[in-house]
């Protein structure tokens, strides 16, 4: 693996700098991609069923919405504290976690866009 | 001149935390950008650091507080079963139907998106601290994230203020 620390740069003399592992930094990341698909899923899921929508109804006010942003972000915490678990002692390149991430929330974005979800309505 | 509760809060949502993370962002992605070796004296870089540290702290904060008033505080008001409520004033027009249905229903779901990714780039940034300087890959994939966060909460914005001008909510 390439090293991530920047070794040719001058490094100012009278910083502190202490070397830490790139593994929780990766477990952020992912968790963030994590965390945006959930979003993703869970709208969907919401358009698609009538009954999941009602399940997610956690507060009548809110609507859907309170269920589906209370699970996504439960969802993300709980997957940040798992990877980070994981990945706190190891040298996990911040880059692939990046590039999984990005995936991860294009897919979120997809499943929030409303021409996809309205998609999956049932026909009225 | 007066504000009802109903401005205020959306005031607060929108002017107060929304526009506090947009216009940061600016110094941020700036602070972030320029936290490289050859730019900065060690002097410089604790400084930076630790501004960068309280300003992307900040703007987490923000983007939670701007998610947390428009969804439980600002949008049971704009989807209230009643003829006056903004849902029911723009479906009620097939020519602003659409505010809604993509435009408030795309907002209220991809706004969310964005204070994770800012908690996400608040942690990178604390954890690292002064070293962050000397991790220039994780370095840029903060600025990935951090950029991601901006366009996320710039559309929530965008539509937050063209929905709010097709039916405001008083």
């Amino acid at each position: 693996m390439a090293s991530n620390v920047n070794a040719g740069a001058t490094a100012p003399e009278h910083a502190e700098y202490v070397d830490k592992p790139e593994g929780p930094v990766a477990a952020a990341i992912l968790a963030a991609g994590v965390g945006a698909l959930a979003l993703g899923i869970l709208t969907t899921l919401a358009e698609a069923s009538e009954g999941f929508k009602e399940f997610l109804t956690i507060t009548e006010p809110v609507g859907p919405l309170s269920g589906k942003t209370i699970g996504a972000v439960i969802i993300w915490l709980v997957a940040w504290a798992v990877l980070h678990l994981m990945y706190r002692t190891k040298e996990v390149e911040s880059r692939k976690a990046l590039t999984v991430t990005l995936v991860l929330i294009g897919l979120g974005v997809l499943g929030t866009f409303p021409i996809f979800f309205q998609a999956f309505a049932p026909p009225e | 001149m007066s504000l009802t509760d109903r401005e205020f809060w959306t005031l607060v949502h929108g002017m107060g935390f929304g526009a506090l993370f947009l216009l940061g962002f600016a110094g941020g992605l700036e602070g972030l950008y320029s936290l490289r070796p050859q730019f900065l004296q060690p002097a410089g870089v604790r400084d930076r650091a630790r501004r960068l540290q309280i300003g992307v702290v900040t703007m987490a904060v923000a983007a939670w507080g701007t998610v947390l008033t428009g969804t439980w505080i600002v949008y049971p008001w704009y989807r209230e079963d009643i003829p006056e409520s903004p849902r029911s004033v723009l479906l009620a027009d097939p020519a602003t139907e659409e505010w809604h249905h993509f435009g408030m229903e795309w907002k209220e779901h991809v706004a969310w998106i964005s204070p994770i990714l800012a908690t996400t780039v608040a942690f990178i940034v604390l954890y690292y601290g002064t070293s962050l300087i000397r991790h220039d890959r994780v370095r840029k994939t903060t600025i990935v994230l951090f950029v991601l966060a901006f366009v996320f909460a710039a559309v929530a914005g965008l539509f937050g203020a063209l929905i709010t001008k097709a039916a405001p909510l008083v």
